[in-house]
């Protein structure tokens, strides 16, 4: 049984513990091994996106140390795994097994369909849910087709959720705007970063959302942040907390 | 000297190769290249007229109220009647009461409605811009399918003018509000002749 | 400045924030339709880049190349290290000529070297002639978006400052009206004009002409009446073949505004008969940028404005809160080369999401270039010590997972017991319009070592 190493980005760990619970399941459900490497933190990416290289670069070469040895390394998080596929490249180039990392590096829903090649869910979501393209995913790893080019559409997570027994997918204005997270920016340009969070907000309440998921955290934590203080008919949920029947 | 420096700027810099692709490769063609241009045209604000021979031109245009009233006309086809003659006229800024001008173009391009015209034998080019009205005549054979059979086609540099025209002048600039005729010609007419 | 607080300025706003949003969006969806109509687009799209890779790849050749055949054509060539060298060109060009009286066409390269103030100051009335650029000029503004450059406008301002102008009526929005009032104001300056300038879209090594693009036919009526064109472009403007122009033709107005081409795309070959035609070519820090392998492909750029309607930042910030002539994605790659200490904030302006690169038509990696800028400024200094010292501490204590792990538990512990005001206030820009999650009692790490703690006691 090949296994998996789990990839639990440092956030998830300390404030979404329910997420990487759902991951283990859908994981282990899919058939596959998984090892949860304790001493994994985070992959540097909030020091590398602000620039601060030489803060990432030790977390960097800690990631490859941790997760060399399994088959697999998967994370419920597209913008950490395209950090470690689309940017480490500046810290590890040539180093033993760093090319191999980045082949073996998946975001979940991706793993889900391209690797486990996954069929069906079992859960039943009787829910209209509005699905949130964290940018990461979108423009770097190419889980789904972003509206700016012209190509054939598609889209894992789309593809998962469509499986879910009830679940009805509602159709956005901006199907790919940006959410407005983006790690130091939520802060350092907080008005534009909340405006952004609002009107992504607002796009999926209007298209008739009862759930808004992404298969990013970091987006979701942002625009929770947001329905919580203004009370907004909105649950957000993980994909992964969908997908593995977790919610309630 | 500045030009040596930036050339020598230039030159110190290291700058990796890369091959100049080659352009021959199939693009985007129409079933019906001439109904394809007709309907560009008709999206950037202009008009189409087919007609038989160039004698139906003048017909067509007398039966519009702001070719009827025009002060200035200027015509460059046969058999559209002009009452100013280009090549007397010494400083173009005479021009500027020249309503019409009634102009031959070389061909049209299907992807975009626009038709390609040039300075050459017209003595000034500001007729292009500063009429009121443009009309183009061009063979309704002589449509291209996109811009790469139009630079294939066409001899960039033969004249000290050559413009691809696809509509009136317009302009977006408040509010996106779409507005033709902001310098240049209030309408584009262009006449498709079609081979007898 | 920085740009955060111009920006939240702008933001205050909200009704005209969602406006300038909105109006911006909608350019942007007119060309997803105009793409979406080019089964070859992504085609179209690589060899834009290969053709621009190759052209900088062999710069100086074709510069060459294009100065003899442009002599040839009988037009004259000056070369510019500067802005301060390129105004002088221009003015010597002027007051040689006896030229009070110019009008401009649009030229992001003259707003760049600040020519219409440096003209004005040596007694040459300036008009800019595109209605967009004409509307801020007369406000006393310089344009906000390189396309659109009075999209901050509402009809009502432009209403505003025509009536002070142009006499156009007190309280008139009609765009139409506004328009034709200032039609009939700019034919008046075109007439008086001795000297016509332009930009310049792209200019063809092979043939030694340029290429002008407008939708209003400004330029054409600006160098056509007068004797005197003087065209400005920057190096990078190059193309080697005519047929290149297909290419960039076909990608220039849909990527801009939706169109399927520009009302007016002008080939100049030499001066029309009886006139003079001179070429600026403008170095102004271009060819240092040509020998960073990460900043290169900025020079593809051909200021369709494309990377700007798609912003979400930009969007929602305009352009001003740039302040730079360039804005949005490609501005803040192109303004910290030129002044790293005065622009540092910019390629912070962003959220990293990526849009601008793939709606460039010339596939500048945009948002990587971003990132990289934001490296390049931590490594001259120029990152906030609040920011650099965040980002040591957090590195300090992820290297240490048995910290990583304590921190969190201390976090999870405590936050929660804090009273609101010292988690919601002033100090921590995340509070003022969000919450922060419920804090839950476990972290991952350990209820997952419980959840195996329990399989393994199961199955022994």
């Amino acid at each position: 049984m090949p296994t998996v190493g789990l990839f639990i980005p440092c956030y998830v760990d300390q404030l979404f513990p329910q997420v990487g619970l759902a991951t283990v399941d859908l994981l282990e459900q899919a058939g596959y091994g998984v090892e949860y490497p304790a001493d994994q933190t985070c992959c540097g990416q909030p020091m590398a996106n602000t620039g601060c290289t030489e803060q990432a670069r030790p977390l960097a070469e800690r990631f490859l140390a941790i997760f060399s040895g399994y088959d697999y390394v998967v994370a419920p998080s597209g913008s950490c795994v395209a950090m470690v596929r689309c940017h480490y490249d500046e810290y590890l180039a040539g180093q033993p097994g760093f090319e191999e990392l980045k082949k073996k590096t998946f975001e979940l829903c991706e793993f889900l369909v391209d690797v486990a090649d996954t069929s069906r869910v079992d859960h039943r979501f009787p829910y209209r849910v509005g699905l949130h393209q964290s940018c990461h995913g979108l423009r770097e790893l190419r889980l789904a087709s972003s509206s700016e080019l012209v190509a054939p559409a598609f889209g894992k997570a789309q593809r998962l959720l469509q499986m879910v027994d009830g679940l009805e997918l509602v159709t956005l204005a901006r199907p790919d705007e940006c959410c407005g997270f983006g790690g130091t920016f939520a802060v350092a340009e907080e008005a534009v970063s909340c405006m952004m969070g609002n009107d992504r907000i607002h796009d999926h309440l209007t298209a008739g959302a009862e759930v808004l998921t992404a298969n990013d955290m970091s987006c979701l934590m942002h625009m929770a942040g947001l329905i919580r203080r203004q009370g907004k008919p909105l649950r957000v949920m993980h994909i992964a907390e969908i997908l593995a029947g977790h919610s309630k | 000297m500045s030009r040596n420096e930036i050339l020598k700027s230039i030159r110190a810099q290291r700058v990796p190769t890369a091959e100049l692709p080659s352009l021959d490769r199939t693009w985007l063609r129409f079933a019906d290249p001439l109904a394809q241009f007709e309907s560009q045209l008709a999206g950037v604000g202009g008009r189409a007229v087919r007609v038989r021979s160039t004698d139906e031109i003048a017909p067509i245009l007398n039966a519009r109220p702001e070719f009827a009233n025009a002060n200035g006309i200027v015509s460059h086809v046969a058999g559209v009647a002009a009452n100013c003659d280009l090549a007397t006229i010494a400083d173009p800024h005479e021009l500027e009461s020249v309503d019409w001008a009634i102009m031959p173009a070389e061909f049209g391009v299907a992807e975009n409605g626009a038709a390609w015209v040039t300075d050459e034998r017209i003595r000034h080019r500001a007729i292009y811009f500063i009429v009121q009205h443009l009309a183009l005549v061009l063979p309704a054979d002589q449509i291209v399918h996109n811009m790469h059979e139009a630079y294939a086609r066409l001899s960039v540099g033969s004249s000290s003018l050559g413009v691809f025209i696809s509509g009136p002048s317009k302009t977006a600039d408040i509010e996106q509000s779409l507005v033709i005729g902001a310098h240049g010609p209030r309408s584009l007419t262009v006449f498709l002749v079609e081979p007898a | 400045m920085n740009h955060a607080p111009l920006a939240a300025a702008f933001v205050a706003d909200a009704p005209r924030a969602k406006w300038h949003d909105e109006t911006l969006w909608f350019v942007r969806a007119k060309r997803d339709k105009a793409a979406q109509s080019v089964p070859e687009w992504e085609e179209l799209r690589e060899c834009a880049a290969q053709i621009k890779a190759h052209t900088v790849s062999r710069l100086a050749d074709y510069l060459e190349q294009f100065e003899r055949e442009a002599t040839r054509r009988g037009a004259v060539v000056h070369w510019a290290r500067n802005a301060a060298e390129h105004n002088e060109i221009v003015l010597k060009l002027l007051s040689d000529r006896g030229v009070k009286r110019l009008v401009k066409s649009k030229s992001m390269l003259t707003e760049e070297c600040h020519l219409n103030p440096f003209l004005e100051r040596h007694g040459i009335e300036v008009v800019d002639t595109d209605l967009g650029e004409r509307i801020v000029q007369l406000a006393g503004e310089s344009p906000s978006h390189i396309v659109l450059p009075a999209i901050h406008k509402k009809k009502e301002d432009v209403g505003q400052i025509f009536h002070e102008h142009l006499g156009t009526t007190a309280g008139a929005t009609d765009p139409n009206y506004l328009t034709e009032a200032a039609r009939q104001h700019l034919r008046e300056k075109f007439v008086q004009a001795e000297a016509g300038l332009t930009g310049v879209n792209f200019a063809i090594a092979e043939t030694g002409g340029f290429v002008v693009c407008t939708n209003e036919g400004n330029a054409d009526l600006g160098v056509s009446l007068p004797t005197l064109h003087i065209a400005s472009m920057g190096i990078e403007k190059l193309v080697p073949r005519a047929q290149d122009l297909g290419v960039f033709l076909r990608l220039l107005a849909r990527s801009a505004t939706g169109q399927p081409i520009t009302t007016y795309s002008s080939h100049f070959h030499g001066p029309r008969p009886g006139g003079e035609l001179h070429i600026v070519l403008v170095d102004n820090g271009r060819s240092d940028i040509l020998a960073s392998d990460e900043f290169r492909r900025s020079l593809n750029c051909i200021r369709c404005g494309a990377c700007m309607n798609t912003c979400p930042v930009y969007r929602r910030s305009g352009g001003h809160s740039y302040q730079t002539s360039v804005p949005g994605p490609i501005g803040s790659i192109l303004a910290p080369s030129r002044n790293p200490k005065m622009f540092y904030s910019l390629p912070q302006a962003c959220s990293l999401c990526g849009s601008c690169s793939d709606v460039c038509p010339v596939k500048i990696d945009l948002h990587h270039q971003l990132l990289t800028w934001r490296r390049e400024l931590a490594h001259q200094g120029l990152l906030s010590r609040s920011k650099r010292l965040g980002m040591q501490a957090m590195s300090f204590v992820f290297r240490r997972p048995a910290l990583y792990r304590l921190a969190g538990r201390v976090a999870r512990w405590l936050t929660p017991l804090l009273p609101r005001f010292m988690i919601y206030n002033g100090l921590n820009a995340w509070g003022k319009q969000r919450e922060l999650p419920d804090f839950p009692a476990k972290s991952f790490g350990e209820q997952y070592a419980e959840r195996r703690r329990h399989e393994s006691q199961r199955n022994s």
